[in-house]
């Protein structure tokens, strides 16, 4: 008889910090209290508080424990599970809050969510399709096969659902495309190259919650004639792949694929196809390409790949995220879907926060969320007390929403107003320490390497911007550089070819068009406010705060620094090379960063 | 798999296997697992509620522990607390006292007064 169970996360995050370890330290716990048969350890998906892992939640009080770690996790067996005692110095203690939160409920990290993407993640075991089902798993898809192809397109139309992977195009349009399409096979394809930097939330779909799009995909492959469908997921997400292969096994053993699918006649399967780590393949003419075995180049639109596609044949092509929102819509309805979100962006959105905000992970919030909600309430603020300066979101394609805009409701057509896109979901929290200038230089570096090479303005446009970034950042910016980089960008938004480079200039022009002085103190002044590019700035030593420790001058690693014991120590401005060692040695405070 | 009604049978059956992770709101059986308790043999306690629950059919109650209440002589110690009543705490629950307490106020209603210590909350 079970009495208690522990449900551990073990999302990539939780893995990385020891999630592993601490299972084993409460297996052997449990065995030394004997009490291994009345307790079950069940390891789930990503619960999305990723800077609290490793998580353990014991049922059925649901106490939330967290940063459990091989010390203290016996403590949750020897306490909680034998003497009936919560564990305080594992529960959480917020912020603001007065006392510690004993459940995730009390959290606020939590309780401003709503889970319908993530409904099951960090609730179910994801290698098991028996809790997936009883969490109304596959009643979908036999929904779905009782209501037939035009109905269910129907209702994915009249959700109003949105494509997740960034761009927003209407989902049902999509469907009904692909339906339409003469040509045949068909195929179904799921993108899940999630390649933007600080996203993942395809990830944690996939490993928390596979099954989630492996029903919505059968369901694609029904309603527009598939029998056959591919999940191109990337190879840096081998958990990813390997819980996804295990659902696919599990789901062909249960006849959710195969032939004859529910005794409906109709067959379908899906087989994994592995991306080789190019960013391009998440642009879906690209990542076609890729899946036929070619190199991945994106190719004009249209053709669209609802009329020819995969091997030159029509092919449906949705993200990760939109797959997870199908099954609930068929079993709850359109109207259901669109009782939260915005009327023009229904539904919820999975975002992956973090940068400089206190709680970090992912959350789910409905369309139409404020910044101001997801940087303060459910991202605590900003760390160290620091100033919110702003959010990067749509990652290298995307750019930035200032505080001026932390009250607008974001959705897929408020962000692009402002001259940035919704993107896939990732959220980069800035603070007053980042450096506007940086920021865009990292972004633009990044599509500087990732640019496929077909179109000569992204290939050498990105390049020479590049190379204008580089030598503001170096204190060597000239007149006339940011008018620039600005008829620069609108040269390659207008003439590159894919969506990859046709925004592959926003982040730069999206910093200009908000912090146009940041640029300007870079080229003009020589300096840098967020005192982050290394070559605008100088370390001095105040005399009035140097007692002469030698610290800093042993530090140094170019012996710049000189002077004696206990005498005031002076930088030598032509050798110092701005490394900052001195700075974090300096127990007096007695380095000066301008 | 060939039929929803198979698809029905395995939800129902999973979601027995996932029954401590459910929401239950009609009430709460909390028991105490000081080290006089469990001297005493709460531990018994604690599984004789949870199977005769089981056995029971009853989903919608919360089965947790606690440390000591401080009644270390009427050990082992549990308090029931059903939604919309006041709270009762039982002393001596062995385990056939458990499963009548299960019975009697859980399923019937009526609360086991020669067990009683106390009414409402401490």
């Amino acid at each position: 008889m079970i009495r208690n169970q522990l449900l551990i996360c073990a999302g990539g995050a939780c893995i990385t910090s020891g999630e592993k370890s601490v299972k084993d330290a409460l297996v052997e716990e449990l065995a030394r209290n004997g009490i291994q048969d009345e307790v079950q350890i069940i390891e789930t998906g990503c619960m999305g508080a990723c800077d609290l892992g490793p998580i353990v939640v014991v049922y059925p009080e649901g106490t939330f424990y967290q940063k459990v770690n091989v010390q203290n996790a016996g403590l949750i067996v020897s306490e909680h599970l034998v003497k009936g005692r919560t564990v305080p110095e594992l529960l959480y203690h917020g912020p603001t809050s007065e006392k510690k939160a004993q459940t995730s409920e009390e959290i606020p990290f939590y309780t401003r969510q709503v889970k319908r993407v993530l409904r099951n993640c960090g609730v179910i075991d994801p290698l098991s399709i028996e809790e997936y089902i009883a969490r109304d798993g596959y009643f979908g898809l036999g929904k779905a096969l009782e209501m037939g192809p035009d109905e269910i397109i129907k209702t994915v139309q009249d959700s109003g659902l949105r494509g997740r992977g960034g761009a927003g195009f209407p989902t049902g349009i999509k469907w009904k495309a692909t339906k339409d399409a003469t040509g045949s096979p068909k195929y179904v394809v799921c993108n899940g190259d999630e390649g933007d930097p600080g996203a993942f939330m395809d990830r944690s779909v996939l490993e928390g919650d596979p099954h989630s799009v492996i029903e919505a995909m059968v369901i694609a492959g029904f309603a527009v004639g598939a029998a056959t469908g591919y999940v191109y997921v990337r190879a840096e997400y081998p958990l990813a792949i390997e819980r996804l292969d295990y659902a696919l096994k599990k789901a062909r053993e249960y006849g959710f694929l195969g032939k004859n699918i529910l005794n409906s006649g109709f067959d379908f399967d899906i087989e994994i196809r592995i991306g080789a780590g190019a960013f391009v393949c998440g642009e879906e003419t690209a990542l076609l390409r890729s899946i036929e075995g070619k190199r991945g180049i994106p190719s004009l639109k249209p053709p669209f790949p609802a009329q020819a596609g995969l091997w030159g044949k029509p092919t449906l092509i949705n993200n990760v995220e939109t797959y997870a929102n199908i099954a609930p819509i068929l079993i709850n309805g359109a109207d259901w879907f669109r009782s939260v979100g915005t009327s023009k962006s229904p539904g919820t959105k999975v975002f992956a926060l973090v940068g400089k905000v206190q709680n970090t992970g992912l959350v789910e919030v409905p369309m139409g969320t404020t910044l101001r909600e997801l940087v303060f309430d459910i991202g605590g603020g900003i760390r160290d007390g620091k100033k919110f300066k702003g959010a990067q979101t749509g990652g290298p394609s995307g750019g930035v929403i200032t505080a001026d805009y932390l009250d607008m409701p974001i959705d897929f057509d408020t962000v692009k107003e402002i001259g940035t896109i919704m993107g896939s979901g990732g959220l980069v929290i800035l603070d007053e320490d980042n450096c506007m200038v940086d920021v865009a230089k990292f972004y633009l570096e990044f599509i500087v390497d990732e640019s496929c090479g077909k179109c000569t303005p992204c290939r050498e446009g990105t390049r020479q911007m590049y190379r204008i970034m580089e030598r503001i950042c170096d204190g060597k910016g000239r007149g006339g550089d940011v008018e620039k980089l600005k008829s620069l960008g609108k040269v390659i938004q207008l003439t590159s070819l894919c969506g990859l480079g046709q925004t592959a200039p926003n982040p730069v022009l999206s910093t200009i068009r908000f912090f146009e002085d940041e640029y300007r103190a870079h080229i003009e002044d020589k300096k840098c406010p967020a005192h982050v590019c290394k070559h605008l700035l100088t370390y001095s030593i105040n005399p009035d705060k140097c007692v002469g420790c030698t610290a800093c001058a042993r530090q140094c690693p170019v012996q710049a620094i000189g002077g004696q014991v206990k005498k005031v120590h002076v930088i030598d401005q032509a050798t110092c090379i701005k490394c900052g060692a001195c700075y974090e040695v300096c127990r007096f405070d007695a380095i000066l960063k301008e | 798999m060939k039929s929803l009604e198979e698809l029905k049978r395995i939800k129902e059956q999973t979601l027995k296997a996932m029954d401590l992770r459910q929401a239950k709101d009609r009430g709460k059986v909390v028991v105490a697992m000081g080290t006089c308790g469990i001297a005493a043999g709460a531990k018994d306690t604690l599984m004789a509620v949870i199977e005769e629950l089981e056995k029971a059919n009853i989903h919608d109650v919360q089965v947790v522990q606690s440390g000591c209440m401080g009644l270390c002589d009427r050990e082992p110690t549990i308090e029931v607390s059903m939604k919309d009543q006041p709270s009762v705490i039982y002393g001596d629950v062995d385990d056939a006292n458990a499963r009548r307490i299960v019975h009697e106020h859980i399923q019937g209603g009526q609360v086991v007064a020669e067990l009683v210590i106390r009414r409402g909350n401490i």
